[in-house]
């Protein structure tokens, strides 16, 4: 894109600003769409899992249910508690919805089609979402009341013990890859099944991996069944508990960013990315984001699927399933791995 | 060009939340500065190419320390007036430390423009280039010429685990363990049983 400012007469450093600039906008905003038309098939999911129509009135099908709200929510009075720590009751939304779109500048939609093509791009992945805990934690404490703050508390441990499981299986991931690069992580998976399937989940060792991930993915996001931080029958609505108008609707929009971000990892990580699934030449005339989105729209609904199927988890059993079976398991598939590829490919 | 501006963007903030950390009354926000602090000194890391560092500054001190650093100072009932009383008292030992950081900056310095500081490749020659990923070129030092520091770090880190799991394992009355697989494995035959006492017999369990 930078090549294209520069056409127009730009000095390079003026050219690769714009060009980040609307890089950045073509990101942020269909995601925004997205996350807007998102939250309606989530509910329409729901409805249709429970023989519920789900949202039908505004718009054709519904489908303007979620502007409405939007609407409703902008015109709402932004209510600040009294005994509320002002300053830090205010940045925390901020911080959830800065962070959940920080993620997206290093995700791939195509070949070459990404906004940071950097080495690290999996580690900035995983740096970024470790910062979402803050908002979270932050808003409990700011709020000054009991129920946001149990749940800032059972946020942040919940997000680190999943955190420290998916880190594991990143580095499975990493290992069979042999690079952080999410592109290079999408090109190694070309034809890794039998030269016909362009995806890792087709992999011994690595489908169980992909499994964890997609478990550990539902908890850091906070998604039923591991909903724990907003129980509303134990915690009232959780660390929004105290929030009104804009300062909620950027926690929502930030979780669903979050959500999406989730599923998209899952796709680019274990399911070929921007690749079609499989290694036959007519299917590489669809491009390669309409692959992406379909991948990451089929976990979208797995999401939504267990979320109207599956009843919460306790917390205790919560802390169990991190620490003592997805760690160990983890752990235990690094060394599987390492010492396959060691066998194979190194020895 | 812009390297410079971000070079005194991200320094002059890490500089002034630095500050914060030290003059803010309330803890909590002290340790929410501390984390701007870490953020902005990963970006000066970026800056000087040692990405593989900056982001593992975020994951592991942004991420996981200070968060449970949080954690522990929101809980606390900190006394204010109790931890400022003490504060002339320990002045002069905080100076003392003062010079001793100061000092050794100067010393690690002056090494540095001396030039005899061995990094780089294994056998210690030539420096590592541009073209080796900073997460290649720290593997290859890690894993072959510092391999002995690298898991004796790792071993110490194992004790302090293991002692940190002694101090807090004790054994209390109240203490009920949970067997998963036992409970999973009731049935409502063995757990479930239907009386009908007659009147004034009550049933024996």
């Amino acid at each position: 894109m930078t090549a294209f400012f520069q056409s127009l007469g730009m000095s390079y450093e003026w050219a690769w600003f714009t060009a980040t600039i609307a890089g950045i906008l073509l990101i942020a905003l269909p995601l925004m769409l997205a996350v807007a038309m998102v939250i309606y098939v989530d509910r329409k999911v729901l409805g249709a899992i429970m023989l519920r129509r789900g949202p039908n009135v505004v718009g054709p099908f519904g489908l303007l249910q979620s502007f409405a709200d939007g609407l409703k929510v902008f015109l709402q009075e932004t209510i600040i508690p009294s005994a509320a720590n002002r300053g830090l009751f205010l940045i925390a939304p901020i911080i959830t919805f800065t962070v959940a779109l920080a993620a997206w500048a290093v995700i791939p939609f195509n070949a070459g089609a990404v906004l940071a093509d950097i080495n690290v791009g999996l580690l900035y992945v995983l740096a970024i979402s470790s910062l979402g805990v803050y908002g979270v934690v932050i808003s409990g404490w700011a709020s000054n009341s009991k129920y946001p703050f149990f749940s800032a508390m059972r946020a942040a441990a919940q997000m680190i013990s999943y955190e420290v499981s998916i880190g594991f299986i990143l580095v499975c991931v990493v290992l069979w890859a042999g690079t952080f690069n999410l592109n290079g992580i999408i090109e190694g998976q070309r034809g890794h099944g039998f030269g016909i399937v362009n995806a890792y989940a087709f992999n011994l060792l690595l489908f169980p991996m992909w499994v964890l991930f997609f478990i550990s993915s539902l908890a850091e996001t906070a998604r039923a069944p591991f909903d724990l931080t907003e129980a509303e029958s134990e915690l009232v609505a959780g660390y929004q508990t105290e929030y009104s108008s804009m300062s909620f609707a950027l926690f929502w929009l930030g979780e669903y960013a979050n959500i999406l971000l989730m599923c998209m990892l899952n796709a680019i990580l274990f399911f070929g990315g921007w690749l079609p699934p499989f290694e036959w030449e007519p299917l590489y005339m669809v491009p390669g984001w309409i692959w992406l989105f379909a991948k990451t729209f089929f976990f979208f609904f797995l999401f939504s699927w267990i979320w109207a199927t599956v009843p919460r988890f306790r917390y205790d059993q919560l802390m169990r399933l991190g620490w003592k079976v997805f760690l160990p398991l983890s752990l235990l598939f690094i060394f599987l791995i390492s010492g396959y590829l060691m066998l194979t490919r190194w020895g | 060009m812009i390297q410079v501006i971000a070079f005194y963007l991200f320094s002059s903030i890490v500089i002034a939340a630095a500050a914060m950390v030290i003059f803010s009354r309330n803890p909590v926000h002290s340790v929410l500065w501390l984390i701007v602090a870490f953020f902005n000194a990963a970006g000066l890391m970026v800056l000087v190419g040692a990405e593989f560092i900056a982001m593992l500054l975020v994951i592991v001190y942004v991420g996981a320390v200070a968060v449970l650093f949080l954690f522990v100072v929101m809980m606390l009932d900190i006394d204010f007036a109790e931890l400022r009383a003490g504060f002339m008292k320990n002045l002069p030992l905080g100076i003392l430390l003062a010079i001793v950081l100061v000092c050794e900056l100067i010393l690690g310095l002056g090494a540095y423009q001396a030039g005899k500081v061995e990094l780089g490749t294994p056998d210690g020659k030539a420096a590592i280039t541009d073209q080796v990923p900073n997460i290649e070129a720290m593997g290859q030092l890690l894993y072959t010429k510092y391999v002995f520091l690298f898991e004796a770090a790792g071993l110490i880190l194992l004790v302090a685990m293991i002692g940190a799991i002694v101090l807090t394992h004790r054994k209390t009355f109240s203490q009920r363990r949970q067997n998963i697989g036992q409970q999973v494995r009731r049935r409502p035959e063995e757990s479930i049983r239907n009386e009908q006492p007659e009147v004034g017999q009550g049933v024996e369990i």
